[in-house]
């Protein structure tokens, strides 16, 4: 039997004691740093001149820990990615954490774990935070937002908006690793698989992209909806038509065979440590070696080009030499029936 | 028991049934011998996607047209079915199971993923038995699994039931919408102003049933068969071969899909079927009410039947007004015929049945035409 000491209490989100002492004994040594440490009701640092990117995202995952990751280490590479694709350094994070009564306070220490990791693998820094504690049954164990700060170097104009005709596409590895590995442990849907979430900073990738050349038109990390959604969002801002070589998009064995048992499409599930690319086509060569020396793009590919042709939409060339379009997906993709 | 382990298979030897050397050569093959215009319908949505998610239509020549028929099991449940769904998920303490494509089959008036939102307990599964694992998990509730699909879904349900009976499970309960594809490939022979020159046959419906129900039709009507496999060079195969009896004049059963099933079907699969279920008359969307063309569970297993445990009085179920589902599944109209298909009627916001289902033809026609 668990002692109440263990779990997280409506006492640890009272602002009291209970709540100084789990700041103190939980968050402060995981992410040690002098802005934190302070504990003052804002941090307040210095930055270099320049642009900024600020972005903000919520982490609700289910379930918390799956294989190759967990719902930290989420938090910090999903917001350092969001930073970086926009061709940002990120600086800074911030993290909230909204925790259920009754959570396990040592599941608790194994996600500021693995976000201290994370944040370190990334080289950015938690300087700000805050934990509330609702009532249990009014949450799911555990959820965070991060929001990140970054800066933009001069020069660079990367938007979903600026994708041009004749842009190669470059995609860094194998899609769909990331939502196979968290719907393999789902109830209900429970199967055995050695496949890993890909969750992973691209923020050394990009800099080793831009260091290349500057020229990049557009970046996406393709998480919910796959690279798909990323594609379809592209081809709309930029108003520009994509064509897609299904052959040359990389899917792991694992996830073929989960997608073809569940009845999804490989497109449209989720990753979190992949980048998509798009890149003038005298810079793609080069661009795709240096995404290929990065240990998280060594399968990378280019996938398909940008297009005049039937703006706002995603076709793709099948293996079998037919074409179809690939469409943004709805919401959450339904398994099938039969 | 948490969870089922199941351990996905490699996937080698589905890749040689996509090689793109192999069907190009097929597609070759089919040009060269094909001369006569041909409707080829295919019963199976599975076939639709494959068909559609490959590109296939472009790989043929033009005289050789494709048509989707009723074989998508969501697609042709009635409204009604669906409308008795929601009824239960209103039930005290009753979780609805279910697989997914059912969540956002329009009713009457709402549909299963908005009565989710509205506080009902309705779950996605991937199988019986993992909603009958639910009702064991927690006696205090009644876990009500909705039985949708053909010949090659049944058994596995048919099962699960005895199962339940054997364990004395009793808070699980099926609401039975099962059907059977024989008496509506029939219908569709019969339907005067349809002309179709050749069936693709489902291939697991098939692998259950073996191939004596698609007789009559070669032999009453001369309209050549041939049961299929899934994967793009077997759909192609299938076409070769249907062409090729059209252009010889012929009509008889070919199975293509050697590999898994053989004339005689699956006996024992059929046994447990018809210990759990018999025959009742049913009504299918867009064929209407076909004599003996559903399953329902035997009096033996009554306390697993949901029709039985509740008393579920079923709103009157009409079909939208506009909708041309009815038509498509019937394969008289193609879903661009329809003035809602894009516009009223989408995959955010369906209409009819034929745009909610992965394998319904509007739904493929939406996200995979050019």
């Amino acid at each position: 039997m668990r002692g109440k000491r263990d779990r997280i209490t409506l006492d640890h989100g009272g602002g009291g004691r209970a709540s100084r002492e789990l700041i103190r004994s939980y968050f402060l040594p995981r992410f040690a740093n002098p802005f934190l440490e302070k504990m003052d009701d804002s941090a307040v640092v210095d930055i270099p001149s320049g642009r900024l990117a600020m972005t903000t995202d919520c982490y609700v995952v289910d379930p918390i820990f799956f294989p190759g990751g967990d719902i930290g280490m989420l938090a910090v590479n999903g917001t350092v990615n969001d930073l970086s694709v926009q061709g940002a350094q990120p600086l800074f994070l911030s993290a909230a954490f909204i925790l259920e009564e009754g959570f396990e306070l040592a599941d608790l220490e194994r996600i500021l774990v693995s976000m201290a990791r994370a944040s370190e693998e990334a080289n950015v820094s938690i300087i700000a935070g805050d934990t509330k504690v609702v009532p249990k049954g009014k949450g799911d164990k555990i959820y965070i937002n991060t929001t990140g700060v970054g800066l933009v170097q001069d020069g660079l104009d990367i938007s979903g908006s600026n994708a041009k005709v004749l842009d190669k596409v470059i995609l860094s590895g194998p899609i769909g690793d990331h939502g196979i590995a968290v719907l393999s442990q789902r109830e209900g849907l429970a199967f055995d698989t050695d496949l890993r979430s890909d969750c992973a900073p691209l923020n050394h990738m990009v800099e080793e992209i831009l260091a290349v050349t500057r020229e990049i038109h557009a970046m996406r990390d393709p998480t919910r909806g796959g690279v798909a959604a990323s594609l379809n969002e592209i081809a709309g801002q930029s108003k520009v038509g994509i064509v897609l070589m299904e052959g040359a998009i990389r899917v792991k064995d694992e996830v073929k065979s989960a997608c073809e048992i569940l009845g999804l499409d490989p497109l449209y599930v989720a990753n979190e440590g992949k980048l998509i690319v798009f890149v003038p086509p005298e810079h793609a060569s080069h661009v795709l070696t240096a995404v290929r020396q990065n240990h998280h793009g060594g399968d990378a590919q280019i996938i398909g080009e940008v297009v005049a042709d039937h703006p706002g939409r995603v076709v793709m060339r099948t293996t079998v030499g037919g074409t179809r379009i690939v469409d943004m997906p709805l919401g959450e993709q339904l398994p099938r029936i039969c | 028991m948490d969870r089922v382990p199941r351990t996905i298979p490699p996937m080698e030897y589905v890749d040689q049934y996509r090689d793109p050397g192999r069907i190009q050569h097929l597609v070759a093959h089919i040009r060269k011998i094909s001369r006569k215009p041909v409707k080829l319908m295919e019963v199976c949505g599975t076939h639709t996607v494959t068909i559609f998610r490959n590109g296939i239509r472009d790989l043929l020549p033009d005289h050789v047209s494709l048509i989707s028929g009723p074989g998508c099991p969501v697609c042709v449940t009635p409204i009604d079915g669906v409308d008795r769904a929601i009824v239960l998920s209103q039930e005290k303490g009753v979780i609805i199971a279910t697989f997914g494509d059912m969540l956002r089959v329009p009713g009457s008036e709402t549909s299963l993923l908005e009565q989710r939102a509205e506080g009902a307990d309705v779950r996605i599964v991937y199988s019986a038995y993992d909603a009958l694992l639910m009702a064991q998990r927690d006696m205090s509730r009644h876990v009500v699994f909705l039985g949708v699909g053909f010949e090659a879904t049944a058994p596995t349900i048919a099962a699960v039931i005895q199962r339940a009976r054997e364990a004395q499970i009793d808070n699980f309960t099926v609401l039975s919408m099962h059907k059977v594809l024989p008496p509506a490939l029939k219908a569709l022979v019969h339907t005067p102003e349809l002309e179709i020159n050749g069936f693709i046959c489902p291939g697991h419906v098939s692998t259950i049933i073996g191939t004596d129900a698609y007789v009559p039709i070669v032999r009453d009507f001369g309209v050549p068969c041939v049961v299929a496999g899934f994967e793009p060079l077997d759909v192609l195969q299938a076409i070769g071969l249907l062409v090729r009896q059209i252009e010889r004049g012929e009509a008889s059963v070919q199975i293509q899909y050697r590999r898994v099933v053989s004339p005689d079907g699956n006996p024992k699969a059929r046994a447990l079927m018809e210990d759990v279920f018999e025959p009742c008359d049913s009504i299918w969307r867009g064929l209407g009410l076909l004599p003996a063309s559903g399953l329902k569970l035997t009096p033996d297993y009554g306390r697993f039947d949901a029709e039985r445990r509740f008393d579920i009085t079923p709103v009157d179920g009409r079909e939208p007004s506009g909708c041309i589902c009815g038509d498509i599944l019937r394969g008289l109209k193609r879903p661009p015929d329809c003035t809602l298909f894009r516009t009223a009627c989408t995959p955010e916001s369906p209409v009819g049945a034929c745009m909610v289902s992965s394998e319904g033809a509007c739904a493929a026609y939406y996200k995979y035409s050019t």
